[in-house]
């Protein structure tokens, strides 16, 4: 290996990194802090491309100047459609199924099917093609022979962006205080006067507004039709998992020990046998830190 | 006489309940019911993951029968269809062609897209001495008694793909692939034809099905640094790859990538910028310039809308349905094990050009192409066989 591609195998595995994390930050909310198994998060994925791919056909339409800037018109647009979604969802249907986690399992997953034949019924069975603003296209080629995709290095920007926004947020503000307050003890929060059912609903609603900000960035290096969503939930529950539920430092850290093993075993040996070698570690790693890599520690 | 009353009504009743049930999976018009018809059954995935293929085939074969329908049928015998839907599943796959076959004794059903999904109607086929038409390309290492394979198998693209390359662009090969069995069989026919023609295989990647990850496979692509690649990634991995590939600066002025699972309508999901400067190598092209293949396209799209695009397999689909005509009129038959007897040398006129079934394999002859896409969407056709090749589903690797 010579160094532009042992330089471009780093930048891969940071761009895998911020690509896992951004995936996985909405279910480590949904998942990790409420408990919730949304199997159909990565559905929610599939809204925010679907939103961005309604946009961007929007934009060529009306304003085919403007298409250079679309793209950030379309996170927000992503972000607000998912997070009513995602509103409507906690409070119309998940939160029959609080502290039942198995039906929550079936009952989203039922949801997930729904969602993807509804997609299927709407855009079509064909992928949709999202295109890509020019300034975003190409490769950045800071010396000769080193090229870096300006997409993925965007998709880092934004990542860290979003996360650090997101830990302000739960860290930094009260609303983020309550949330990590109820997450500890609902009983003990609700009898200093919280209102546990609405901030359920938002933080509910925040995780898929989350999700649907990283289906709308993942149009721009992948593909989207109804089956998005798919290969993309199990990427983020291996995430969220491995990194210990409940720990938002953890998923990042997972995130990133995953996309470095995953670059570099994928360069060493075949994709395939890449993916089990993750796998297997992962199970290793599981069978000795049943709660993860970086579970917090708690009474109970 | 009351009693006799009330009997025919409730004989009515049950038709009407029986017409209910069967008027989501079959069309009826008030005219083909009126004389005698011969049904044929259309089994493909409209629902699930590969309906982003499959589902389109249905339109062209459907249009194939209306046009036969409205020329007067089959031995004076209009068509009627029965759809049904195959689900992305194998299971469903094995169960709608047995309700087609026993239930419905349609006389051939033409489907199936997946491999799996046509290995797992076999048995029906076999225990009602059915007929298959599967309009896909494949791997080959296959001919069932039952099955006439009327698209390209492996050998037929790939070793005219390699050799395009080898001639036009390079000798230095990379071999990418999703990871079953389609993309291994194609590389395990590509080496021996790379050997022979004194090129060389600098590596050969496969991605498992679905994977949006190709940024490691792109680094040893640049490491190697071969002429060409030839890809048979497949689904929304294909998009994935095209988009990461143009992305880190290997776009088609910088290498050949050539392609034999992409087509039109594969595009349409990969983006038209994406693809532009990559080839295929395919049996049809919608660009193709003959009279014959101006007059489907124009049928089509006024049949489905204008910005509809024809792929390889919905051109075979529609073809299929043309061979199983000539083969009944050829047979003086409707009766399936009678119709594959005579398929054998049935040459049909079709949108690509001459197709005809092979003596005794039960694949077809038919010319192979090389098009490199254009930012329209379309394929720009740089290479054709001078004549039909011939198919080897077995071929000795």
């Amino acid at each position: 290996m010579n160094l532009d591609i042992a330089v471009m195998q780093i930048f891969n595995g940071v761009s895998l990194f911020t690509i896992l994390l951004l995936m996985a930050i909405g279910l480590a909310i949904v998942f990790g802090l409420m408990g919730v198994i949304n199997m159909a998060h990565g559905e929610l994925m599939a809204l925010g491309s679907y939103v961005t791919y309604l946009t961007a056909t929007a934009f060529a339409k009306f304003a085919p100047g403007l298409m250079g800037v679309y793209l950030f018109v379309a996170i927000a647009l992503a972000f607000a459609v998912t997070f009513a979604f995602g509103w409507l969802l906690e409070r119309g249907f998940v939160r029959f199924f609080y502290n039942r986690p198995l039906d929550t399992l079936l009952a989203t997953w039922g949801l997930s099917l729904i969602l993807q034949q509804a997609y299927r019924s709407i855009f079509g069975a064909q992928e949709v093609s999202v295109p890509l603003p020019l300034w975003l296209s190409g490769a950045w080629e800071p010396v000769a022979g080193i090229q870096l995709p300006i997409s993925r290095i965007f998709i880092i920007g934004l990542t860290v962006a979003v996360a650090v926004g997101v830990y302000l947020l739960l860290n930094r503000t009260r609303w983020g205080l309550r949330v990590r307050a109820v997450t500890q003890n609902r009983a003990m929060s609700a009898a200093v006067g919280i209102d546990t059912q609405r901030l359920d609903a938002l933080t509910f609603a925040l995780g898929a507004g989350l999700a649907g900000i990283a289906g709308c960035v993942f149009t721009m290096i992948g593909s989207t039709n109804p089956g998005t969503g798919q290969l993309y939930i199990v990427d983020s529950f291996i995430v969220v998992v491995f990194g210990g539920v409940q720990s938002l430092i953890g998923t990042a850290l997972s995130g990133f020990a995953i996309a470095q093993s995953q670059t570099t075993l994928e360069y060493l040996m075949s994709g395939s046998m890449a993916r089990v070698t993750i796998l297997l570690l992962v199970i290793v790693v599981l069978y000795f830190r049943p709660n993860g890599l970086f579970a917090a520690k708690s009474r109970s | 006489m009351t009693q006799l009353n009330r009997r025919r009504l409730m004989q009515a009743g049950g038709s009407v309940l029986m017409l209910g049930t069967a008027s989501g999976t079959a069309i009826f018009s008030a005219e083909a019911q009126a004389q005698e018809t011969v049904k044929i059954g259309l089994l493909h995935s409209l629902s699930g993951t590969i309906a982003i293929a499959e589902a389109s085939l249905v339109d062209a074969e459907k249009m194939a029968i209306e046009e036969i329908n409205a020329a007067g049928g089959v031995m004076g015998r209009k068509i009627e269809v029965v759809v049904e839907d195959g689900a992305s599943e194998n299971a469903v796959f094995a169960e709608k062609a047995r309700k087609l076959l026993e239930r419905d004794k349609v006389a051939a059903i033409v489907g199936c897209y997946t491999s799996a999904s046509r290995k797992a109607i076999l048995p029906a086929l076999s225990r009602a001495k059915g007929l298959l038409f599967y309009p896909t390309y494949y791997e080959g290492q296959e001919q069932d008694k039952h099955v006439i394979y009327t698209s390209q198998e492996a050998t037929q693209s790939v070793v005219a793909a390699v050799e395009w390359m080898a001639k036009e662009k390079g000798k230095n090969f990379f071999l990418v692939g999703s990871d079953y069995i389609y993309p291994r069989t194609c590389n395990k026919i590509a080496k021996p034809s790379i050997a022979k023609l004194g090129g060389k295989v600098l590596g050969e990647e496969y991605a498992p099905l679905g994977h949006t990850e190709f940024s490691s496979i792109i680094n040893k692509i640049k490491a190697a640094k071969p002429d060409c690649i030839y890809s048979t990634v497949v689904g929304g991995s294909n998009v994935a790859f095209y988009k990461q590939l143009r992305a880190a600066g290997l776009d088609g002025t910088k290498i050949t990538l050539l392609s034999t699972v992409v087509s039109e309508n594969e595009i349409d999901g990969i983006g038209k910028d994406n693809a532009v400067g990559y080839y295929a190598c395919m049996g049809y092209f919608q660009s193709l310039k003959t009279p014959a293949n101006e007059k489907f396209v124009k049928a089509f799209k006024a049949k489905y809308g204008q910005e509809r695009v024809i792929g390889d397999p919905m051109e075979v689909a529609y073809n299929s349905i043309y061979v199983w005509k000539l083969a009944v009129e050829k047979a003086k038959s409707f009766d399936p094990e009678k119709v594959l007897a005579a398929a054998a040398n049935v040459e049909i006129d079709a949108p690509e050009g001459k197709v005809r079934v092979h003596a005794s394999n039960q694949h077809v002859w038919k010319k192979v192409r090389v098009g490199k896409a254009l930012p329209n969407g379309q394929f720009d056709i740089v290479w054709e066989s001078p004549s039909p090749v011939e198919p080897n589903p077995f071929p000795t690797l």
